[in-house]
C-alpha cells in the first residue's frame, strides 16, 4: 500500500516536472503551427515548405488581420475590449460566463463561445477571404479546424484540420493534401441561402458539376459525416452565417441569400 | 561483473540476431507497420521506443526487491506510462512535426509488448545494469527491423529517402511510379515476414520444431 503510494507520488512528480518546465516551449509551437495550417489553408505558404518560425510569423502578420467578432450578431468586437491576437476562444468555452449551452446539434459541440476568431486575408487594403474557425465530433475526438470562404462569403477556399485524434490512415486522412484539394471552389450555401454543403459517399465530379459535395473519406464514415455536421453548424444561424451576411451587405456579394 | 564484459555484450547484441523481439518473439509488431512509411518517423519511433525500455527496464530492477507480487504488472505499468508522457512531452517541445506525424503512436508505446515483456520478464530478475543493456538491445533488435522496414517503405513506397527525392515522381515527371503496397500496412507486412524468413533461413535454430 505504502510503496503503491510512493510509487505513484514519485511517477507523478517526474511528469509534472516534466510539462510544467516545457509548457511554454510547446504552447508556442502549437501556436506557430497555428499560423502555419492558416498560412497554408490560405495559400501563402505551401504543404511542407521548409521556412523559419520568424518567417512564418513575419507572412502572418503581413498578410492577416485577425479579428474577433461577437457570434450571435456578427458584429466585431473593439480591438480594445478583446485583442484578436491574444483571444483564445478554446478559453471561453470553459468559462460559463464567456459561453452558452449550444442548442441540439448533429456535430455534438456542446457549448458555443459568445466570440469567435476571424481571420481576413488582406490583398492591400481590401479583403480578399475569409478564415472561420470549425469545430465538431469525428469518431475518437473533436475535430479543430479553419473553412476558408471567398469574398464572396460563399466559394470555399479550402479546409484545414489543425487538431484531431482520428485514427491515421482512415479519419486521419483530413489531412490528406489529395482530399483537401478537393474543397477548393465549393460552395457553402445553396440558392435559398442556407449551408448546403456536405460530405458524400460515392463519385462526386468536380466543383462545377458537384458545388455542394465532396467525396468522403474511404473507411471513415463516422469522421466524414462529423465534417458535413461540423460545417452545417458553423455554416448556419448559430455559427457564422449572421457574421458573413453581414459581411456580404458590407462589401456587396453578388451570392443570393 | 564487469560493465561491459562478455554477458554485457551478449546481452546487447543477442537481441539483434538471435533473439529479436519481432523477428523471433513476435512483439511489437504494430508500430512496426504503422510508423515506417517514412525514414524520419522510423527513427525517432526508434529511439523513443529503446529510451522508453531502457529507462523503464532500469526503473523496475532497481526496484525489484521491493515491489509487492500482487501489484508488480500495475507498478511496471505506472513507470512506462510515465517514462511514455514524459516522452511525448519531450518530442512536442522539441520535434513537434514529427510528434504530430507519429500522432497516438509514441502513446501507444505503453502498449507495446516489447516494453512490458522486458520489463516482467527480465528485468524483474536481473541487477539495474544488466537490465538497461536489455532495454538497449531489445530496442536495438526493433530498431533494426523498423529501419529495414522502413527504407524499404519509402524508397518504393514513394521514391525518397528522409523525404529527398532522389527517384523522380511520374506524377511529377520523372520515371518511378511509386509502389501502392508499400504505402499501406500490408505492405510492411510483407517485408516483415521476409525478414523473419531471411533470418531464419541464416540461423536455422530459429524455427520452431513441427
Amino acid at each position: 500500500m505504502v510503496f503503491a503510494l510512493i510509487t505513484c507520488v514519485i511517477c507523478s512528480a517526474f511528469i509534472c516536472i516534466a510539462a510544467v518546465s516545457l509548457k511554454t516551449r510547446i504552447a508556442d509551437n502549437r501556436l506557430l503551427d497555428k499560423q502555419k495550417k492558416v498560412l497554408i489553408v490560405t495559400g501563402l505558404m505551401e504543404e511542407g515548405e521548409d521556412i523559419s518560425p520568424e518567417e512564418v510569423t513575419k507572412r502572418f502578420e503581413t498578410n492577416i488581420v485577425a479579428r474577433v467578432i461577437d457570434l450571435e450578431t456578427g458584429e466585431y468586437v473593439p480591438e480594445d475590449e478583446i485583442d484578436p491576437h491574444t483571444f483564445d476562444q478554446q478559453s471561453e468555452l470553459s468559462d460559463p460566463a464567456l459561453s452558452r449551452k449550444a442548442p441540439p446539434n448533429t456535430a455534438q459541440v456542446s457549448r458555443l463561445p459568445l466570440h469567435a476568431q476571424v481571420y481576413h486575408v488582406m490583398d492591400g487594403d481590401k479583403i480578399k477571404k475569409i478564415v472561420i474557425p470549425v469545430e465538431g465530433k469525428g469518431l475518437w475526438s473533436t475535430l479543430y479546424g479553419f473553412l476558408v470562404l471567398e469574398d464572396d462569403t460563399n466559394t470555399i477556399g479550402g479546409i484545414t484540420f489543425y487538431k484531431h485524434g482520428e485514427t491515421p490512415g482512415l479519419g486521419g486522412e483530413v489531412d490528406n493534401p489529395k482530399w483537401k484539394a478537393k474543397w477548393p471552389g465549393r460552395k457553402a450555401y445553396d440558392e435559398s441561402g442556407e449551408p448546403a454543403i456536405r460530405v458524400v459517399k460515392g463519385a462526386v465530379g468536380p466543383p462545377s458539376e458537384d458545388p455542394y459535395k465532396v467525396d468522403a473519406l474511404s473507411g471513415a464514415t463516422i469522421t466524414s459525416n462529423g465534417v458535413s455536421h461540423l460545417l452545417a453548424l458553423w455554416l448556419g444561424e448559430e455559427g457564422f452565417k449572421p457574421y458573413l451576411d453581414k459581411f456580404r451587405s458590407e462589401h456587396g456579394g453578388t451570392e443570393a441569400g | 561483473m564487469s560493465a561491459f564484459g562478455k554477458a554485457e555484450r551478449h546481452i546487447l547484441i543477442d537481441p539483434l540476431f538471435n533473439d529479436n523481439p519481432i523477428a523471433l518473439q513476435v512483439l511489437g509488431i504494430c508500430s512496426a507497420l504503422a510508423v515506417t512509411t517514412t525514414m524520419d518517423t522510423t527513427v525517432v519511433m526508434c529511439i523513443a521506443l529503446t529510451a522508453v525500455t531502457a529507462l523503464s527496464s532500469a526503473s523496475v530492477s532497481a526496484i525489484r526487491l521491493y515491489i509487492p507480487h500482487s501489484i508488480r504488472i500495475i507498478v511496471q505499468m505506472t513507470i512506462i506510462a510515465s517514462l511514455v508522457i514524459v516522452v511525448d512531452q519531450i518530442l512536442q517541445a522539441f520535434l513537434f512535426n514529427i510528434s504530430t506525424q507519429l500522432s497516438v503512436f509514441v502513446g501507444l508505446i505503453i502498449t507495446n509488448c516489447i516494453v512490458m515483456g522486458r520489463a516482467e520478464g527480465y528485468a524483474m530478475q536481473n541487477p539495474v545494469w544488466p537490465s538497461f543493456l536489455d532495454g538497449i538491445g531489445n530496442g536495438a533488435g526493433y530498431s533494426l527491423i523498423l529501419l529495414g522496414t522502413g527504407f524499404i517503405r519509402e524508397i518504393l513506397g514513394s521514391g525518397a529517402l528522409f523525404k529527398h527525392q532522389f527517384m523522380s515522381l511520374a506524377s511529377e515527371g520523372g520515371w518511378y511510379v511509386p509502389n501502392g503496397l508499400m504505402v499501406l500496412s500490408p505492405g510492411a507486412f510483407f517485408i516483415i515476414g521476409f525478414f523473419i524468413w531471411g533470418l531464419r533461413t541464416w540461423k536455422p535454430e530459429q524455427v520452431e520444431a513441427e
